[in-house]
């Protein structure tokens, strides 16, 4: 197995609910969020971002160094019913995912 | 040995293949029936003269809302609200409750998914013919299979790393370094080969 890189996404806590979150639009207030951890691989949550979410490849790649990087990700955002579904998508692939609204 | 140990690889057309000796079979398939065995059975079959339309509605929302209190299935099964970042002055009341009407709605299916998953691995690995002479049996999944097989070895991984309490990455890093003799050695191999396994089945994509 020399070859294969098993990179772990580690788990790098900020405190800060701002700094991984976008800022939504006003009359869609909710978001789903991917969480850090230290055992899907990189290359399996960029997939994961490409087949559920049909984002290109680079967007998703970024997508997930910012998962890796800062902790969490804002991954989609829409109605609180879309966030449910798209968190539950995510947790069916093994992602850590949670969804929130800007003001709980 | 003359072949890529434990990688998959693209299949012409669609897929992914990989040569799995006879150890390495049985590993696997002993890993994913220890997952199912931890996911649990399904709901019962409704009768068979039962109407579907009652059915799906006495099923729907009669899930689980608690957290499972075993760590891997925690993971498997996370809370949908509340995660890191959420604000200190959050209600965190509210979000429990949120947290447990979305898993009544939605653990069942995410289990159901996830046998399937673990199903799959066992089914493919039982369509193996054993050649008896030792020498790996070549494996190709094709149609739905690479992403059953993907979510399964996620799944397994998920699962491993719970019970090596694998929560932050150097815990991991450590891990890694453990003399042979130590006794959660085998399992760690084992989590660095699924990983190996999934890295190369992502890449058949």
């Amino acid at each position: 197995m020399g070859r294969v890189s098993v990179a772990p996404i580690e788990i790098e806590r900020t405190e800060s609910a701002e700094e991984a979150s976008a800022v939504p639009e006003p009359d869609v207030p909710w978001v789903t969020l991917v969480h850090n951890d230290p055992v899907n691989l990189m290359s399996y949550v960029t997939y994961v971002f490409q087949a559920y979410f049909g984002y290109s490849k680079d967007k998703a790649h970024k997508l997930m160094l910012d998962v890796h990087h800062k902790g969490r990700a804002v991954v989609s955002s829409g109605t609180r019913e879309e966030m449910e579904r798209d968190v539950q998508a995510m947790h069916g692939y093994g992602l850590w995912a949670t969804l929130s609204q800007d003001r709980i | 040995m003359g072949r890529t140990a434990g990688m998959f690889e693209p299949l012409k057309g669609g897929g992914a293949a990989i040569a799995l000796d006879e150890i390495e079979v049985s590993i696997l398939r002993s890993l994913a029936v220890q997952l199912l065995e931890l996911i649990g059975p399904g709901a019962p079959e409704p009768a068979a003269d039962a109407d579907p339309l009652a059915v799906l509605f006495a099923e729907a929302g009669q899930g689980p809302t608690e957290r499972p209190a075993d760590p891997a299935l925690a993971r498997l099964f996370p809370d949908a609200y509340g995660g890191p970042g959420t604000p200190e002055g959050a209600d965190r009341a509210r979000l429990d409750d949120w947290s447990a009407e979305f898993r009544r709605y939605t653990e069942n299916d995410l289990r159901s998914r996830k046998r399937e998953d673990a199903l799959a691995v066992v089914r493919s690995l039982d369509g193996l013919t054993a050649d008896g002479g030792g020498e790996a049996s070549r494996l190709e999944l094709t149609g739905e299979l690479p992403l059953r097989w993907l979510g399964a070895l996620n799944d397994l991984r998920l699962t491993i790393a719970a019970r090596l309490e694998i929560t932050e990455d150097d815990e991991g890093a450590a891990l890694f370094r453990l003399p042979d003799d130590d006794p959660r050695k085998p399992m760690v191999m084992a989590y660095l080969w699924l990983g190996g396994l999934q890295e190369t089945l992502v890449e058949t994509l």
